[in-house]
């Protein structure tokens, strides 16, 4: 009894135009397609990388070793292990190899291993960007979705202005402020929170006391974080759901007698979130730079702070492993968005 | 409206078909200009931005460029706001109203500058992998794809410290590495228009390629890449302020981003130093909001699925 | 006497815009008894969706409604929020137009259609309702493990049916069905309509039709109201109405439509030229007469009311009965 009738819908059509293929591939392959792609992304990251720090450069020995060679067999040691000297194409596989075996170089300044000082930084900022990014994610989200809703209304309208503001803000100006006035104290107002570092230095960091030490060290920087990222979030979100609400199926809904916060939960919003897990997903790098800038100004010891004390000596192979962990990151993080999208929108999946 | 159809139509007969295009051109763009006058937030952008604008036309007027000096400095150092200096001094003695008047021209130069190399990496590209349907076409948007992926501040903190400091550097670093987000929307632009009636029509008469995309797809696609540039202009000079001060700004040049910098390594967070370090930010903030209230005013005029809301 | 099923009294819907006040809907009467059709012909514009939509109260937030929706004797309109949303879909169930964005993308279609179910009868068991829905789907024709499947897997018209299998979900008193077959093609047409029908018949609901196809409403309805411009314009018996219209705008609705067999229609289809009036430009005097063939001076002054004729027909122009003498054209259906 069914008819096949050929559904337009520009939709479909910018869909094939642009994966070029049949779109009802089941979520399986959509998971390997996007694995494959984050992979030439790596890949593509791989060589930006190299061209950076071998191509650009004039004399990437003199860049890279600076400071530490001084003899001729030193240089001669150092061009055999980074593979200097040789054409282009052997250079890149020696730096291919070395960074999938950790070889990521020495540290001018530290000199100790760039692999080592990355896994130490790692814990901090993923502290940081972790707990700012989750709570980011929640408040933001119900804000948009509440001003979207009750579009132009006050609480609208203060939530809209607010972010706009934020977002108009340097994220490290907001900290600067923050450590201004609460770390360090303004007019009557006494100092409430340390102005820098992860860890007051007579603590122990694993005990009980050394955890409640390390939150209340974390509190304005998570605090500043979390400001910048909800105020991105809050208007992505708002955003989309606005592109909703013209749409028929929730005039459908409302038919169907339900209350206005269940078309707005179950039929407005869920669809809204589609667009938004994209958007947030291309504004991942702008979390990272945020990570980078805060930690910078209230000296936690994470990727962030390593890679701008790097710039000032500068620090090339830290500044290339940095670089490497961070895009990586981003890749890994772009990755799980999607993953998490084809989830989320059946046309997608099924 | 139909008046103005009818007077159109009897002028048509004696005009030609370019002569017809620009006066619906300019009909087009009055109209948006009224659609955006009558949005308050859009105008209070505009205001804003025309005030720092004036003010960083007018530097040398407002303030001695000699203010900017740091060895004829004669101020107190880090001194508080008073009748002669407004806004206080910075760690050299140098009158901070002075530095914020010239840091304006530099934010909005590098801002702008930047914004137009990112444009016109983002839309070539952005059309030719909007408009070309072969290999050419997935090739570059794949390099987009790519592209969008690495994360802003890295890359450019690593392009800074390896080509160094300086104004054009920053204004390449801020440029190149901005361009993809202009780059998709222009595409999605691009492959929307590519299905109207008109291009086959055009392509019927035997338009070729490069008059097709420069008379028929360009101009259409230009409205939203106008909206797009304001957002763009916005990001750029946050960019330029963050970069300034992680320390890879033109250490020669004054920008509101160095002179938070200056603040931030003269202590004035903990010395209390507030006329320091809140003017230079406010203003970005300020610049920033401007542009993206226009930015945001012009989308919802444009696009026509932002109109459908109101 | 029992209370009509649905009854609408002067229904005036006027939307706020930018542009100033668009009346939509300009005191219309309808009714609708149990077990009957009702179809509601008029070309896109003329406010038969809006209509649609106010029986339930979804009228938009800038629109101002005034006069009655009577629902079994109860005021739509004026009801209290609980009420209304008790008799949303469990009382009366609309089945929308453009089934292609009528339904959530993003939710199973079993879901979309024991949703109601939930809402109105939540103490009925999962399975129950589960159950239920395969009813549903199998009484518009389709297979009930399809309640798996999402809106974008079926096409056109077993979207269609399945609008119309959520109508009927909460076994409603009255179904409003807003164009529901347009887009469609015509085989699939037909099939669409023989369930619809079908189904009303066997439940002896009350049915609301719209369409601006008039050969599809004379088909399947009992009585005829035709639009035009916001207003009602004629009422009558389908059969009457598109064999013996009385009003000059029923005429060319119906004779819009070829009919089979007639050798003249096949080489002269009568088209209407000229477009609805703007609602913000309504003419002043009867709304119709720029594009009437049988327009005169008589009907400039005052829109014409809504007058009987004959047993159960009433229409809305001063030139009926009249003789068919030439039409003063040419000052009055200038801008066609």
């Amino acid at each position: 009894m069914s008819v096949p009738a050929a559904d337009p819908g520009l939709a479909e059509a910018e869909a094939e135009a642009e994966a070029g293929q049949p779109r009802r591939r089941g979520y399986a392959s959509y998971v390997g397609f996007k694995v494959l792609g984050s992979i030439g992304s790596f890949f593509f990251m791989l060589v930006v990388n190299f061209f950076l720090f071998r191509v650009l450069p004039g004399d990437p020995a003199r860049t890279l070793g600076r400071g530490r060679l001084s003899t001729p067999a030193q240089v001669e040691a150092f061009n055999k292990t980074y593979g200097l000297g040789e054409s282009i194409p052997r250079q890149f596989l020696t730096f291919l190899h070395n960074t999938f075996t950790g070889q990521l170089g020495i540290s001018v300044e530290y000199h100790t291993p760039v692999s080592t000082l990355i896994r130490h930084a790692l814990w901090p900022t993923l502290l940081l960007v972790g707990s700012s990014t989750i709570l980011a994610t929640l408040i933001g989200v119900y804000l948009g979705i509440r001003g979207a809703w009750r579009r132009g209304g006050l609480f609208d309208r203060i939530t809209t202005g607010t972010s706009l503001t934020l977002y108009a803000m340097p994220e490290w100006w907001l900290g600067l402020l923050l450590i201004a006035a609460l770390g360090v104290g303004f007019w009557f107002i006494p100092g409430l929170f340390p102005t820098g570092g992860l860890h007051s230095p007579d603590v122990n960091p694993n005990s009980l006391h050394g955890v409640l030490d390390t939150m209340w060290h974390l509190a304005l920087p998570v605090t500043t974080l979390t400001l910048a990222y909800l105020a991105d979030f809050s208007l992505i979100m708002r955003s989309s759901l606005l592109d909703e609400l013209g749409e028929d199926y929730l005039q459908t809904a409302r038919a169907k007698g339900l209350r206005d916060i269940q078309v707005r939960n179950r039929h407005a919003v869920r669809n809204a979130m589609l667009p938004t897990t994209t958007i947030i997903a291309l504004n991942i790098g702008f979390v990272v730079g945020g990570a980078i800038t805060v930690e910078t100004v209230f000296s936690i010891p994470g990727l962030g702070l390593l890679a701008t004390n790097a710039i000032g000596v500068p620090d090339f192979w830290v500044l290339q492993g940095t670089f490497l962990v961070a895009s990586a990151g981003v890749i890994v993080a772009n990755l799980f968005a999607n993953l998490i999208y084809g989830w989320i929108d059946p046309r997608v999946r099924t | 409206m139909t008046q103005t159809a009818y007077a159109v139509n009897a002028v048509s007969a004696r005009l030609s078909a370019r002569q017809l295009t620009r006066r619906r051109r300019l009909a087009a763009w009055k109209r948006v200009a009224k659609q955006f006058r009558q949005r308050r937030s859009g105008m209070l952008g505009l205001g804003i931005l025309v005030f720092f604008v004036v003010v960083a036309l007018a530097a040398p007027l407002l303030a001695s460029s000699s203010g900017l000096d740091v060895t004829k400095a004669n101020g107190p150092v880090l001194g508080p706001p008073s009748s002669k200096y407004w806004l206080g001094t910075d760690d050299n003695g140098r009158s901070v109203l002075t530095l914020l008047i010239w840091g304006a021209r530099i934010s909005l130069f590098v801002g702008l500058v930047a914004t137009l190399v990112s444009m016109v990496i983002g839309t070539v590209l952005g059309l030719v992998s909007g408009y070309f349907a072969g290999w050419v076409g997935r090739v570059t948007f794949r390099l987009t794809e790519w592209f969008l992926v690495i994360p802003f501040l890295p890359l450019a903190i690593v392009l800074a410290s390896v080509l160094g400091r300086g104004l054009f550097n920053i204004v390449i670093v801020i440029g190149v590495t901005s361009w993809p987000g202009t780059a998709l929307l222009i595409r999605s632009q691009t492959l929307s228009i590519k299905e109207r009636a008109y291009i086959d029509r055009a392509r019927a008469i035997g338009a070729g390629r490069w008059h097709q995309m420069s008379k028929h797809v360009l101009p259409n696609v230009m409205p939203m890449v106008f909206a797009n540039t304001t957002l763009t202009v916005a990001i750029a000079i946050l960019s330029e302020t963050t970069l300034s001060f992680l320390g890879l700004g033109d250490p020669t040049r004054t920008s509101w981003g160095t002179i938070i910098d200056g603040a931030y390594h003269a202590g004035a967070i903990t010395t209390g130093c507030w006329w320091f370090i809140l003017p230079p930010g406010v203003c970005v903030v300020l610049v920033v909001l401007a542009f993206t209230l226009i930015g945001q005013a012009l989308e919802e005029i444009l696009n026509p699925r932002l109109r459908a809301r109101r | 006497m029992t209370q009509p099923l649905l009854s609408l009294h002067d229904l005036t819907v006027t939307y706020t815009t930018s542009e100033g006040p668009l009346p939509a809907v300009r005191g219309v009467d309808l009714t609708v008894e149990r077990g009957q059709i009702v179809g509601v012909a008029g070309e896109s514009g003329c406010g038969k969706s809006t209509l649609a939509s106010t029986i339930l109260r979804l009228q938009p937030a800038n629109a101002t409604v005034t006069g009655e929706v009577r629902f079994d004797g109860r005021d739509i309109l004026t009801m209290r929020w609980g009420e209304l949303r008790a008799v949303r879909w469990a009382g009366a169930s609309i089945v929308f137009q453009g089934a292609l964005h009528s339904l959530n993308p993003v939710h199973r279609i079993g879901a979309q259609i024991g949703e109601p179910i939930r809402v109105h009868m939540p103490e009925l068991k999962e399975g129950r309702v589960r159950s239920r829905v395969g009813e549903l789907l199998g009484q518009v024709g389709l297979d009930p493990a399809r309640a798996k499947a999402y809106p974008h897997q079926l096409s056109g018209g077993q979207k269609q049916r399945v609008m119309i299998a959520m109508a009927l979900a909460c076994d409603p008193e009255l179904v409003v069905a807003d164009e529901p077959t347009t887009a469609l093609d015509v085989m699939v047409q037909a099939q669409v309509l023989t369930v619809l029908t079908g189904l009303v018949r066997e439940r002896g609901v009350g049915m609301m039709m719209i369409s601006h196809d008039l050969t599809v409403l004379a088909d399947v309805c009992d009585e005829i109201t035709v639009m035009y411009a916001g207003r009602v314009v004629e009422v009558g018996p389908a059969a009457q109405i598109f064999a013996a219209p009385l009003h000059p705008y029923s005429a060319a609705l119906s004779s819009a439509f070829p009919r089979v067999g007639d050798p003249a229609a096949r080489f002269a289809p009568a088209g209407l030229p000229g477009d609805p009036p703007l609602p913000w430009d309504l003419p002043g005097g009867c709304t119709f007469a720029p594009r009437c063939p049988r327009a005169a001076e008589v009907c400039l002054p005052a829109e014409p009311e809504l007058t009987p004729y004959a047993e159960g027909r009433a229409a809305a122009c001063v030139r009926i009965g009249e003789p068919d003498d030439t039409p003063v054209r040419n000052e009055i259906g200038a801008n066609s």
